[in-house]
């Protein structure tokens, strides 16, 4: 799979402490929360920040999506808590 | 019918009568507009600002497709919806959605049905920042949130 861009916001933005970073997404890593789980193995802050999985919302290429939702061929994708607007 | 719609994200204030004469100006089919505004509030003294996260682009597109997803439920003729984003003191201007129709019906159950799906799907994040100067915590999701959208079928 080409390179990808992760985007965070809120407090997972903050867990993480990152805003976006770019990442090769593995082979076996086919869906949003196979993707949440490979994450999670990257370090301690991303096992934080994902600690509680079914709250993380994602996004590909800006829409939402489920965690089963396969990557596809996304360029952008996007995690986030439940949102607040309003 | 083609509803116009308008979605902006923006720092800056916005002003509602100039909104409202936007969507009816120069026009003789609208018989009903329906504004609502929401503000920051200040949760009883506790707070000094509540600061707007959102996600550029994805806010504007999301917010669009639920403005679109009205327009082929009710008979509007246009639609507005602005969403501040920043840093927002108590008693400032957060979101407007504006509806306009032909009868008050549609122009409520439109703008009351963007309002609820805006609120949890529209990705903007909000942050307390607290009077005693500490920065509090993110606002948790709001289960009458997900309650409200029953009322739409979802």
């Amino acid at each position: 799979m080409a390179a990808v861009k992760l985007s965070y916001f809120a407090w997972v933005r903050e867990r993480i402490g990152k805003t976006e970073e770019t990442i090769v997404v593995p082979e076996d890593v086919r869906d949003v929360g196979q993707l949440i789980d490979w994450l999670s193995g990257r370090g301690e802050e991303y096992a934080y920040a994902f600690e509680n999985a079914k709250t993380i919302r994602a996004a590909l290429d800006r829409k939402h999506v489920k965690h089963d939702a396969p990557l596809g061929d996304a360029r952008e994708i996007a995690f986030f808590p439940p949102m607040t607007g309003g | 019918m083609s509803a116009r719609i308008d979605v902006r994200i923006q720092r800056e204030d916005f002003d509602v009568a100039a909104e409202i004469a936007a969507l009816t100006k120069g026009r003789g089919d609208v018989g009903a507009v329906v504004t609502f505004t929401g503000l920051c509030r200040d949760e009883s003294g506790a707070l000094s600002a509540l600061e707007l996260e959102h996600y550029p682009g994805m806010a504007e597109e999301e917010i669009a497709r639920v403005a679109q997803a009205a327009a082929q439920r009710w008979p509007i003729l246009g639609a507005v919806a602005i969403h501040r984003f920043g840093k927002l003191a108590p008693g400032e201007n957060i979101v407007l959605v504006a509806t306009t129709s032909p009868h008050r019906a549609a122009a409520f159950e439109a703008a009351a049905f963007i309002m609820d799906f805006l609120k949890t799907r529209a990705p903007f994040w909000k942050k307390e920042h607290r009077r005693d100067g500490g920065v509090g915590d993110w606002v948790d999701a709001k289960e009458a949130d997900d309650a409200a959208l029953r009322r739409w079928g979802a």
